[in-house]
């Protein structure tokens, strides 16, 4: 081991933030934000070749490893996004270039925030960071200082708050169980440690833990019923902090959970994690998906379709074994990239036409046409269509479970036919007929959102070998 | 064989649980802010009991900040907020007194129920404080949600994150990196909510989170 990567990926966006609060520019602060997150994706890419060795409070493994590559990279394609959409809410005076510092400051604590939560090796620490997480999106929504995104931040607060306490509740139990293996101190947060004793644990309080655990952080990756913060977050924040929810914070609490499931497994007398997860994943699906249909509010439909997919992917993890881990994970990726790609249009088409309301838009296809067809392309892909990415890991979601329990594989053909339908007749009245609401050209930046989908239709048209082989050594570790 | 260290664990758990309750039906935010106040110092007094017993010099600091920060700090920093905000004479609730103690009740008794029963094998010092951290934690949701004000949340809210004080404590030897951050996060978390009652107050002059949930994203 000659290079270690992980001062890289946690000191750039901690320095960057420290830097860009004490700038006062906008257009220099914006392309040093992309300059920051471009150095943690070069750091985050040479975890690739080089693993440090684990430590009592970071650890990098292929589980992680993947995880972290994906925020990083989806973290820098929504800076890029992120600087001409600023551009326009600071020409429209929405913001104002104090708030804009702050937010550039925040976009770099938040990825500190959910990198360190990525390759903490301590529990408590892991903890600690996701309420970091959460207490920087929670200001982040209430940026524009109106009704609604206080409104917003308010209830996003309280319920995040309510289930990072759960959750640190569970944390507390997990040392508890540990204690009497492990012995005291910081050896018995250690993951690592705990993975490799946790067959000796007392496997009661192990299961209360998980329960505890489940509740909190599962309020964090938005299951149902927990959900209730999640669309009004992603509605009335700005839309690259949306992306950023969607795509990534969701995706690291479910990693939380996965963590603890891992330990969990290694118990045999403790409760199978499985099945609750399972539960709590198809109730999302099918709750999500008839919930897209009452949406009049685009970013709402969207989020509630993040729901979807959230408890696709915790169901596909709650299944188990190589192939469905296989498919989660698979998911994971396309859809934290689809999602952003689809906030990156989604943002622009609201600040081309003024507002969210599905009923002002309309004719984008015509007025717009290259955001018209990316966002339709979006949706073709989110909604699970072939030839993209999400179809492929849907499908191999769908025949992994039907091999094992048919019953579960029919709601949850169910559930995502359901929810397909309501994308395509909202995407109708956004994309094709008359156009309403304003028609000007749209200033955006293309390329982060052709960049996710060319990805997305690479992940469903081939997979590279050495892809598939890092994932399948991550299904194996998960068990 | 449980001696005076034991009882006076079990005594001072079991006097957060109490005050907890105490929380439960005031219904002047005056009143409320003072119980919160002997809340956290009951809390303080536990977590220095343990440090002393345990022989774990670091939990001082953990009491301290109950102590200054929580029983002092921001019971005065509320105070002055609901002055300015002209909302001292009012607290509405969504149930009855009754309802709420019962509820407690109920709520209390689950968690002995769950606790002990899970933790046969651990210390009986531990266990029982586990159990009453429960307690205490479920009672803050509780009141979190059958209070419509913000700031009877909040309060809610800090009652809840003293129960997990109380069990990170009560769990021997647990790090000290976990309670710093607690408090570190109460600290941050209580200066958004600060800033957070203010701009409510800016935008809509009320604090009544009914009326701000009139909005739900779905108007025609």
């Amino acid at each position: 081991m000659t290079f270690n990567a992980i001062p890289g990926v946690l000191g750039t966006p901690a320095f960057a933030a420290a830097l860009l609060a004490a700038l006062p520019n906008y257009r220099v602060t914006a392309r040093l934000n992309i300059a920051a997150t471009t150095l943690t994706l070069i750091c985050a890419l040479s975890l690739f070749f080089t693993k440090p060795q684990p430590g009592a409070y970071l650890l990098v493994d292929d589980l992680n490893g993947t995880f972290i590559v994906l925020t990083t990279f989806v973290g820098f394609t929504t800076s890029i996004f992120s600087a001409s959409y600023i551009g326009h809410e600071l020409e429209i005076g929405r913001l104002t270039p104090p708030f804009v510092r702050f937010y550039h400051a925040m976009y770099q604590v938040l990825m500190f925030a959910m990198n360190l939560a990525l390759v903490a090796n301590n529990i408590g620490l892991m903890w600690v960071a996701i309420e970091l997480a959460t207490l920087t999106t929670v200001m982040m929504v209430g940026i524009y200082r109106t009704h609604e995104a206080l409104e917003a931040a308010w209830k996003y607060f309280i319920l995040g708050s309510v289930g990072i306490a759960l959750a640190l509740f569970g944390t507390i139990l997990v040392y508890m169980a540990a204690r009497p293996v492990v012995g005291e101190g910081l050896d018995a947060m250690v993951w690592s440690i705990l993975v490799a004793r946790a067959s000796a644990f007392d496997p009661a309080l192990l299961d209360l833990a998980f329960v505890f655990l489940l509740l909190g952080y599962g309020t964090k990756i938005g299951l149902a019923p927990l959900h209730a913060w999640l669309p009004d977050a992603h509605a009335e924040g700005p839309t690259p902090i949306s992306a950023v929810l969607s795509g990534l914070l969701l995706n690291v609490a479910l990693y939380a959970l996965l963590r603890f499931k891992m330990i969990l497994a290694v118990n045999p007398a403790a409760i199978a994690p499985g099945p609750l997860m399972v539960t709590l994943g198809l109730t999302s699906l099918v709750f999500a998906a008839f919930m897209l249909y009452r949406r009049r509010d685009i970013k709402r439909m969207f989020a509630y379709s993040s729901i979807e997919h959230m408890g696709i992917i915790t169901f596909a993890f709650g299944m188990g074994g190589p192939l469905a881990n296989f498919a989660g994970l698979l998911h994971m990726t396309m859809h934290s990239l689809t999602k952003s790609a689809i906030f990156f249009a989604v943002g622009h088409v609201a600040q081309v036409k003024g507002t969210q309301r599905i009923a002002d838009m309309g004719g984008l296809t015509e007025t717009n046409p290259v955001l018209g067809w990316t966002l339709i392309l979006g949706v073709i892909a989110i909604a699970g269509l072939p030839p993209l990415g999400i179809f492929m890991s849907e499908f191999l979601v769908v025949s992994s479970t039907f091999a094992r329990a048919p019953v579960l594989a029919l709601v949850l053909v169910f559930g995502i036919l359901v929810g397909l339908a309501a994308l395509f007749l909202r995407l109708n009245t956004i994309a094709f007929g008359k156009p309403r609401g304003p028609t000007a050209e749209a200033n955006a930046s293309y390329m982060p959102m052709f960049a996710h989908l060319t990805l997305v239709l690479i992940g469903g048209i081939y997979l590279p070998p050495a892809l598939v082989g890092w994932f399948e050594s991550v299904a194996k570790l998960l068990g | 064989m449980h001696g005076i260290t034991f009882d006076v664990a079990h005594l001072l758990a079991g006097s957060l649980v109490l005050v907890s309750f105490l929380e439960l039906y005031q219904d002047r935010l005056y009143a409320l802010l003072n119980v919160y106040a002997a809340h956290a110092l009951v809390l303080a007094a536990s977590v220095a009991w343990q440090a002393l017993v345990q022989d774990a010099p670091h939990l001082y600091v953990t009491a301290a900040i109950a102590l200054v920060f929580k029983a002092v700090v921001i019971p005065i920093a509320l105070h002055r907020i609901i002055v300015r905000l002209g909302i001292h004479r009012e607290i509405e609730k969504v149930v009855g007194v009754g309802f709420a103690m019962l509820a407690g009740i109920g709520l209390v008794a689950l968690a002995m129920v769950v606790m002990l029963r899970v933790t046969q094998e651990a210390d009986p010092l531990a266990r029982e404080d586990l159990a009453f951290a429960l307690s205490v934690v479920l009672l803050g949701l509780l009141m979190m949600v059958t209070r419509r004000n913000a700031v009877s949340q909040v309060v809610g809210f800090m009652s809840l994150e003293n129960g997990l004080v109380l069990a990170a404590t009560g769990a021997k030897g647990m790090p000290l990196v976990v309670e710093i951050s607690i408090a570190f996060s109460i600290l941050v978390a209580f200066i958004v909510i600060g800033i957070f009652l203010f701009r409510i107050r800016e935008r809509f002059d009320t604090v009544d989170v009914q009326i701000v949930s009139t909005f739900r994203g779905e108007a025609q």
